[in-house]
């Protein structure tokens, strides 16, 4: 193996070293299996639970897809606005940020009395946690145009528009797609979080149940299950943007 | 203040016209009587190439906002091809220092950006797109850049981009090219080989040129008309007309009259900035 074959697979060579010495110590050290299970025993109950746990992680599929797509919509018109008006900058972003600060797990019982259980409270955590990155970085490819750019276009008369169509929106791109990787990482915590506690179905309902009839086992493949969703996606839109803003990673 | 006399005689007639300008960058600045450029007069005829020189932050780059109508002056009026300036001037063309091209765009496309935007082009660009082109890669030829068209910027040397940058000035045709130290960020084998690309554009076209830069050298090569500015206040402080004949070859600026006139202006230069230096014999 060369030096660039290695480092393409090092992630899976980390992940298999992680799991042997897991399995080493948790049979070597004679780990309770409610304490704490062997990679060996979860995928024993993965296996065993195979039909439950897929139901559940499609459910969660999906409902993180279907905020993550709100995140973008509404995180693109909001980053547009606030990149594109100086007083929108002034005035909406402080409260942006003292609103991101806010534990979006904490807004489930709300959520929650508004909507219901269900699908409604995890849709909206999973909007509420993901927006936000796509949001300041739309707004951050667009507010930091050049003014020497600026002044070449407004000579010719250009109006903010054609400046925002012509450099902003593609510039923010690399800057959007980046944001994309992040937030819909976030948008599986959120549906996770209120599936624990508003919910029938789901990981999160699955890592609760499981929990509360100690079988630590499923609950872990549980979260090994969310953690290979989260990284799948990731890993696509890593991969659409360098092939969409290929010219900002030119080396 | 007096009037813009319409006279017949159209070839007289100064192409940029600055009458007592004078500019505060707001108003609080205006109340405290604190400018920016101070009575700024000049006549630049059709077709001249002037080059103006001064310490930085003599307010050179705001010289240049006048011109292209981007700011308005506090007092004072400025004329070009004797209309007032009331906004910006899209018979103007700009470059600066940094060629800031855009990454995701070939050279050929970022050349054709001012005609997606200008009028009358912008409306005929779908259709005549072709045409453009053409007229593009012919630019983009005459100074060197033939068969780039298809690169990306960061597949081009600084030499390059700036070449392709100017390109992108000159391609809706301006009356005026505005060059804000163009040449600044380049090393000097590749500056002096694109005083001579800007020289043989200047000489093909005859648009008026405005550079601005603190290469003296530069500014007497390529300018009919050497304008030295002072620091806060920004003025024009000296007026020097540049006799050498053209076509001016690099070979030139190894002359003893061409060194004597730089030398001139320097010393102006350094006056401005050490008013109070003790004098010491003009010559070393």
């Amino acid at each position: 193996m060369n030096k660039k074959q290695v480092e393409r697979w090092s992630p899976f060579l980390l992940l298999i070293a992680i799991v042997v010495v897991w399995e080493v110590i948790t049979s070597g050290f004679g780990v309770s299996e409610f304490i704490f299970p062997s990679p060996s025993r979860i995928w024993e109950q993965t296996l065993e639970h195979k039909a439950t746990i897929l139901g559940h992680a499609w459910r969660t599929y999906w409902v993180t897809m279907a905020g993550f797509g709100i995140a973008i919509v509404v995180g693109v018109l909001l980053g547009f606005l606030i990149g594109s008006s100086r007083l929108a900058y002034a005035s909406v972003y402080p409260l942006m940020t003292a609103f991101n600060a806010l534990p979006k797990a904490a807004f489930v019982p709300i959520l929650v009395v508004w909507f219901g259980i269900g699908a409604g409270p995890a849709i909206l955590t999973a909007f509420l946690i993901s927006f936000f990155p796509i949001m300041v970085n739309i707004a951050t490819g667009l507010a930091t145009l050049e003014p020497e750019l600026e002044d070449v276009l407004r000579v010719l008369g250009a109006k903010r528009w054609d400046v925002l169509t012509k450099v902003g929106l593609p510039r923010s791109m690399p800057y959007f797609f980046g944001s994309l990787k992040v937030a819909i990482t976030l948008a599986f915590v959120g549906t996770t979080v209120s599936e624990m506690t508003a919910s029938n179905e789901g990981i999160g309902y699955l890592l609760i149940s499981a929990g509360s009839s100690m079988q630590m086992g499923l609950a872990f493949s549980g979260l090994l299950v969310v953690g290979a969703m989260a990284m799948a996606m990731y890993e696509l839109f890593s991969f659409i943007e360098k092939h969409t803003t290929g010219w900002a990673h030119r080396r | 203040m007096p009037e813009a006399t319409p006279t017949p005689a159209a070839s007289d007639k100064p192409f940029v016209e600055f009458d007592q300008v004078w500019l505060a960058y707001n108003d609080e600045l205006l109340a405290q009587d604190v400018f920016a450029v101070e009575d700024i007069n000049l006549q630049v005829k059709q077709g001249e190439f002037i080059a103006i020189v001064g310490p930085s932050g003599c307010g050179k780059s705001t010289f240049m906002k006048l011109t292209t109508g981007l700011k308005m002056p506090s007092m004072g009026k400025i004329l070009i091809d004797g209309q007032q300036v009331t906004g910006p001037l899209k018979i103007s063309g700009m470059a600066f220092q940094a060629p800031s091209l855009l990454p995701w765009r070939t050279t050929l496309d970022n050349v054709l950006l001012p005609l997606e935007i200008v009028e009358p082009y912008r409306s005929q660009f779908k259709d005549r797109r072709k045409e453009f082109a053409e007229r593009a890669s012919r630019l983009l030829a005459s100074v060197g850049l033939g068969g780039m068209e298809k690169k990306f910027p960061w597949e081009l040397s600084g030499g390059m981009q700036q070449r392709a940058s100017i390109c992108r000035a000159l391609i809706h045709e301006p009356k005026m090219l505005l060059l804000d130290e163009p040449f600044g960020a380049l090393d000097a084998f590749t500056r002096e080989e694109l005083w001579c690309t800007l020289r043989d554009l200047w000489e093909a076209q005859r648009f008026n040129v405005i550079l601005v830069t603190h290469d003296l050298r530069e500014s007497v090569f390529l300018a009919d008309t050497v304008y030295c500015m002072s620091k806060s206040p920004g003025r024009f402080v000296v007026k020097r007309e540049i006799q050498i004949p053209r076509t001016r070859d690099l070979e030139v600026t190894y002359t003893k009259d061409f060194s004597d006139i730089v030398h001139e202006l320097r010393g102006h230069i350094g006056a401005l900035r050490r008013p109070c230096r003790p004098v010491n014999g003009a010559t070393p």
